[in-house]
């Protein structure tokens, strides 16, 4: 699957994934999160970024039920991808697992999946933990 | 705007649009090129810029030149998606007023539809795309649903008011000749046909199609030799906020309203002055956030905005006049075709088909948008 290209910058990232955690840089300077993973603050332009471990909740900020699949991972439709805003201030885009129908404002908790079955790698979805 | 050097587009040309397999997209590019310096009495040899954008060479302004025998003395590959040839605009502009250049070739090319490159399977993700392709987002139709969702959340807005668009655009289509689509439809018919990535469906979506496209820019000093009736660049302004969806600040504001009220001031307009819009129609989504970041009505109300035909043939602010991206045709990066249709309105091409023509427009707002909602740049062009 070449949709992960984990390199230099991203790799403690696709690391913690595949250990069960979504971890995510942290400035130093200004104390905000940062996502996706980067050489400097995109928020001060500091260069003093750290990993912390995110406890993987938050809120949907928006949805879409895929109903036609482009691209070998897309999976088989329908299913929904979602923009998921951490609680820690950032915006990731995802998957929302597990069945429930999604609203906007739902509180979703990580749950970290093989998309495409046991070869595939472990991706960072969430689960409806509180429906809005 | 007084004492600078002005710039006016003096040629429009499109190749075939639709399915043009006995096409590339160097002989699209090279036939509306010819045809567009033909209109406006230019030589080859009086191109002094060329403008590309396009994906389809590892450097689109270098094998353009080449392939076209050009040896320009002043060269931009800008690639900000369908919002690159307004930034184009812009550029050769202030190119001109700054005294670099005097005459500019705008061009674009796309086989998308004959070689299937729309649907094909992308290139391996690279960089920051780790972070949105494994999870299988239609592209570009799922972020735009992504934002239509979230417009529909904060504002009530509705799939009938997103159908408005498509409508009104296929009105336009069907005075167009050359439009890939013509046969009447209703909001029914849009909100009826498949559903893509909800809440967008079909008839939500720009076409895909092929073609291409040639816009010739030239100082004012060469307008007396011209053949056409000059089309003024009066303001330009661009802008990014994001590349992926998912970084988008808010996904219901588009750059729009950093780049429309720049290219307004700079021109010195109001809205009440425009005589026709030519807004990027990706999707009819794309044309609410856009007329709202525009500020042409408040957050939330282009749904009534649109409304009532008020954008549609005889409509008071008659909008994407071609048919748009949703009729008429759209290979990929769409944004020449506005400054084609544009410059055709203010020129009064159209005088002796009224419905087509927008009656006595001596000013119009064209608004390019790429990307997924990522980029946009507008210009405001006036009849000189």
């Amino acid at each position: 699957m070449g949709d992960l290209v984990p390199d230099a910058e991203t790799r403690p990232f696709w690391d913690g994934i595949a250990a069960g955690e979504l971890r995510l840089q942290r400035c130093e300077d200004c104390e905000r999160a940062v996502f996706y993973p980067r050489a400097l603050c995109p928020h001060c332009f500091g260069d003093r970024l750290d990993w912390v471990t995110s406890p993987g909740t938050g809120t949907v900020y928006s949805y879409t039920v895929a109903h036609r699949a482009f691209g070998p991972s897309a999976g088989d439709p329908p299913y929904t991808v979602a923009l998921i805003d951490l609680d820690e201030g950032v915006r990731m885009m995802s998957r929302i697992v597990g069945g429930a129908t999604v609203r906007i404002g739902d509180r979703v908790e990580l749950e970290i999946t093989r998309l495409g079955g046991e070869e595939s790698p472990a991706l960072p979805c969430f689960r409806v933990k509180e429906s809005a | 705007m007084t004492g600078r050097r002005r710039a006016a587009i003096v040629g429009v040309a499109e190749s075939e649009v639709g399915r043009t397999p006995h096409l590339t997209v160097l002989s699209q590019q090279a036939r509306a090129s010819k045809a567009a310096l033909a209109e406006a009495g230019l030589r080859p040899e009086d191109v002094n810029a060329l403008f590309v954008a396009g994906n389809w060479s590892w450097a689109p302004a270098l094998t353009l030149a080449e392939y076209l025998g050009l040896r320009p003395d002043y060269l931009d590959g800008t690639n900000i998606g369908g919002s690159s040839f307004e930034a184009h605009l812009g550029h050769a502009t202030a190119a001109i007023e700054a005294g670099l250049i005097d005459v500019a070739l705008i061009t674009y090319g796309s086989t998308q539809r004959s070689n299937r490159s729309r649907s094909a399977p992308r290139p391996p993700a690279t960089l920051t795309e780790q972070f949105d392709r494994p999870f299988g987002l239609p592209q570009p139709v799922g972020a735009y649903a992504l934002a239509a969702n979230r417009y529909f959340h904060q504002y009530g807005a509705t799939g009938e008011q997103l159908a408005e668009v498509a409508v009104s655009a296929r009105q336009w289509a069907a005075l167009n000749p050359d439009a890939c689509h013509r046969d009447p439809i209703t909001v029914d018919d849009v909100l009826g046909s498949p559903m893509i990535s909800d809440p967008l469906h079909l008839l939500d979506c720009c076409l895909v199609t092929d073609g291409g496209g040639a816009v010739v820019v030239a100082a004012e000093d060469r307008w007396p030799d011209i053949g056409t009736h000059p089309v003024e660049v009066l303001g330009h302004g661009e802008t990014t906020t994001h590349s992926s969806i998912a970084q988008m600040p808010d996904l219901t504001v588009t750059g729009a309203a950093r780049s429309g009220p720049a290219a307004m001031k700079m021109a010195g307009v109001t809205h009440d002055d425009l005589d026709l819009l030519e807004i990027y129609d990706s999707f009819t989504i794309t044309v609410l956030l856009t007329l709202e970041s525009l500020g042409f009505c408040k957050p939330g109300e282009a749904g009534e905005f649109v409304r009532l035909g008020r954008t549609a043939p005889g409509g008071d602010m008659p909008m994407n006049t071609n048919g748009g991206g949703l009729s008429y045709t759209h290979p990929g990066m769409y944004g020449i075709f506005l400054l084609i249709e544009a410059t055709r309105q203010l020129r009064h091409d159209f005088a002796s088909d009224p419905p087509r023509q927008v009656e006595g427009a001596q000013l119009a707002l064209v608004h390019g948008t790429g990307g997924v909602l990522s980029s946009t740049s507008t210009v405001v062009l006036g009849r000189s």
